[in-house]
Parts: structure tokens; sequence; C-alpha cells
């Protein structure tokens, strides 16, 4: 699903490395942690994952796709079945629920015909049917942040990357939000979760890559 | 509700808000306005050095001695490639021609003259060869006036039309700057779908898309404006310049037409280089 062998990531206005030394493998259809105290690489790491960032050294292969040999036409059609998840929910702010929710399958090409009943579906998963037709900013943050996780699952992705999705979460909130993900886990997608709380991998025992100072210190 | 859920998923990068609708327009409209008067203007140089030709190559004569015969020399000329036509100009018609100078001179002897109408300028060239062949004959050659006034049309239009190319370029920095000015705000939004899986040509025409619309309603405005004034200029000079009045086909409608698609054309182009320039930043 996602392997990486010998990757580093520079950033050009960088000092020094942000990740180096990576190597790893997710398994297709396997949940994970990704923990690491601030600044340690998790959300770069993430950002190779998603294919928001190129890295500049070692191999990266995401959905079976050699990253280093995909011509730039052919990003938009994988990056369409990857989710991504982020701490600041990234939301459309002139969009409404409904139409942030609908994001994925309008770009797809989908018709509203065809979409309709998906986004319906989706924000009623989330418990967001009833807010449809409001904007974002009216939303509360667990909410914002399950319209982010309908967004990003609308699709029906194969992998799912999570950044830090609890970060600006109370505990209730949170554990709604790590039960949606959850949820998708069990559909069959693969699930990557980072956080900086070693709370949540307690309570919810999987597999974890733990990062620190940009280099993959344990993977197991 | 669902309309409104609709119309707004046509505008997912918030364009309607993010790009100017009432500047860029306004600013295409002047632009629009400036390049009807160049097209106007290349197109009325155009029309009165090609009526100052036609109207030379008519008046082109040729002298014959009294006593010549003009019937082979009408075969001879009329054969030569270029020529359209040529006449015998009657006695009568010459005397009428010379009364405000000569007066009334019924017994003064005059030469005959044949009138030549060419179809170019470079046919004059078989013709004055084919002159020197005839014994006695003299050509009036194209008077250096006129040449003068046809060279000074023909800058004009050379000068309204680059008029209408840096119009065009300005245009074109316009829409970029406009362009320019979405990107910074909607430059996370464009990332966003990007990142989401938006191909860079989808982006890229949405964008277009909006600023063609914009131009075309510019390019519109600026036309309102402009037919108003220039068939106010013909109803002024028309009368002066060619002793007529103006008529609505003297103005330039078929180039008119363009302006409009031509501003689509250039804010959809502009606009659709910009980002795509942009878009090449991102991953």
């Amino acid at each position: 699903m996602v392997q990486m062998s010998g990757v580093g990531l520079r950033y050009p206005e960088g000092e020094g490395a942000a990740l180096s030394g990576i190597d790893l493998a997710l398994a297709p259809g396997s949940f994970s942690w990704l923990l690491g105290p601030s600044g340690a690489g998790k959300s770069s790491l993430l950002r190779l994952m998603s294919l928001s960032l190129r890295a500049t050294e070692g191999e990266v292969v995401v959905l079976d796709t050699r990253i280093a040999q995909l011509k730039r036409s052919g990003f938009p059609a994988l990056r369409r079945r990857i989710g991504v998840v982020f701490q600041d929910y990234r939301l459309l702010p002139h969009l409404s629920v409904y139409e942030n929710a609908a994001l994925p399958l309008r770009i797809q090409g989908l018709t509203e015909a065809r979409l309709a009943a998906d986004i319906r579906e989706i924000l009623r998963w989330v418990g967001l049917l009833e807010r449809a037709d409001s904007p974002p900013a009216a939303l509360s943050g667990g909410e914002q942040q399950r319209l982010a996780i309908a967004r990003a699952v609308v699709s029906r992705p194969a992998l799912l990357v999570a950044d830090e999705p609890t970060g600006n979460l109370d505990a209730t909130q949170a554990r709604r939000v790590i039960a949606l993900l959850r949820e998708m886990h069990r559909m069959g997608t693969t699930v990557i979760i980072a956080t900086h709380s070693e709370a949540l991998p307690e309570e919810y025992p999987a597999p974890t890559l733990r990062l620190a100072a940009g280099r993959l210190v344990s993977h197991g | 509700m669902a309309e409104g859920r609709r119309l707004k998923g046509r505008d997912p990068l918030g364009l309607r808000r993010a790009l100017a609708d009432r500047l860029l327009p306004a600013l295409v409209a002047a632009m629009a306005l400036l390049a009807a008067f160049a097209l106007a203007g290349a197109d009325g140089a155009g029309r009165l050095a090609e009526r100052w030709q036609q109207g030379e190559a008519g008046q082109l004569l040729l002298q014959l001695p009294r006593d010549a015969a003009p019937e082979p020399v009408l075969a001879q000329l009329s054969a030569l490639p270029g020529v359209v036509s040529v006449a015998a100009v009657p006695d009568e018609r010459l005397r009428q021609l010379l009364a405000p100078w000569l007066g009334e001179v019924p017994s003064l002897p005059l030469p005959q003259m044949l009138a030549i109408t060419l179809r170019t300028e470079a046919d004059q060239v078989a013709l004055l060869e084919a002159v020197q062949g005839i014994p006695g004959a003299q050509l009036e050659l194209r008077s250096e006036a006129v040449r003068l006034a046809m060279r000074l049309a023909e800058g004009l239009g050379t000068l309204s039309l680059a008029m209408l190319a840096l119009i065009g370029l300005v245009g074109a920095a316009l829409v970029a700057v406009a362009t320019r000015a979405g990107i910074a705000a909607r430059g996370e939004t464009i990332q966003i779908l990007h990142e989401l899986g938006a191909r860079d040509a989808d982006i890229a025409s949405r964008f277009a898309a909006r600023l063609a619309w914009l131009c075309t309603l510019g390019a519109l405005a600026g036309l309102a404006i402009a037919i108003p004034a220039l068939w106010f200029l013909a109803m002024q000079a028309l009368p002066v310049v060619l002793a007529r009045d103006a008529v609505a086909s003297d103005l330039p409608w078929p180039l008119l037409a363009l302006l409009p698609p031509a501003g689509a054309l250039i804010g959809w182009g502009t606009a659709w280089i910009t980002l795509r320039l942009w878009l090449r930043r991102l991953p």
C-alpha cells in the first residue's frame, strides 16, 4: 500500500533534513498510529504519503505507484484515491457543509444526480446532515473535523491519512472522530493517523510508527 | 435550497467574490473603447487610401497627338495585363473640364485623351513600357500630393494597428494582474483542490472561464460607448472628407463585432497561462 526506502526530505528553505533514512511499509487494509513529538516530522511524512510533497531522496511507493516515475499528469488520479484529514480541517469557508463534502466527487466529474445520495449518506454518517446548508464557520471544532473526515472519505479512498485529527478537539469529540476513522478501516481502507498523544494508541491499540528528529525510531 | 447548492457547486473556487466583477470589466471597457477607435481609424485610413488609389487609377490619362489614330493604341493598351478599361475622352467632355481655366474656346485645338483604369499600382510598369513605344504619347503620372496623402493614410493605418496591438498587450497585462489577485485571494483553496486531485487544467479552466466572462462584459460595455461616439465622428467627418452624409455601413461593423470575442480570448488565454505557470510550483 505504502512503501518507503531510504526516504529523505529537505525543504528548500530549511537548514537540515526534515526526514532522513525512512524505511517503512504499510500493509493494505492496515490501521497504524504515527507517533512523535511536535517537529519530529510526522506531518512531512504524511504529506509524502498524500503526494503533497515529493521526497528529495529515496523511493516512495503509494498505492503500488512509484512516485518518482509518475508523470505530473498522473498525480491527480492517484490523489483521488487518497483521503486526507488535517488538524486545521482545511475546509473551504465560502462553500456550505454539503458543498465541502461534495468536492471530491465533483472533482471526479460526477453529476449532481449521481453524487447527491452519496453526500447525504456521508453527512448522515458523520452526523451533519441537518447542517448541510450551513457554512463551515457555523460548526463547532468537532463538527468541522467530522466534515473534514466526510470530505476525505466520501470518494471511498484506498488510503486515508490523518494529521493530528483530534489535536483541536475535546476528549468526547476526539473519540467520535477516532471512531469514524476506525470504521473506515473496518470497511477496508488503509488508515494512518499522526498524533503526539500517547493516550490514543493506548486506548485504541494498533501498530505504531514512532518518529524522532526526522528519523523512524520504531516500527511495529 | 438545493438550487443554491447547485449554483455554488459551479463555483467551488469562490471566484465570483475573489475576482473583482466591477473593476476589471470597467478597465476592459476602456481598453475596448480605445480598440474600437483604433479599429475605426485603421479601417477609415484603409478606405481613404483605397478610394484615392481607385480615383487616381481612374484619372490616369494618356495624351496622344491630335492627328494620331487612337484605335490601335486603344487595342494595344486594352490587351495589357492589369488594365481594366481604356476609353477615349470625348472632345466635349475635355472642353467641359477645361472651361473653368480657359473659358469657352471652341476653336482651341485639343489633343486626344485616353482614360485608363488600372487594377493595381504595379500595372503602371507595363503601361509605362507600352506608352514609350507610342509616338508622341504622354502619360499623366500620379501626382506627388496624392502619393504623399496615400502614404499618410497608410501610415495612419499602420499606427492604428500598432495601437491595437498595444491595447491588446495592456489588456492581457490587466488580466494577468487580476488573475494574480484572484490567486492571492484563493491560493489556499486552489491548493486544497489540487491536493484533492483536481487537475491543473480544470482549475485553470475555472479561472479562465471567469476572466473570459468578465472581459466579454467589459468589451461589450466599451462597444456600447464606442458605437455612438464613432457614429458621431462619422457624421462630422464624412461631409468634409467625402462630401456626403454618413451611412450605417461607414462603421466597420465586422471589426467591431470581433472585439468581445477578442476580449474573451485574451482574458481566457492570459488567465489560463498565468494559472498553469503558478500551478506548476505545486508538487
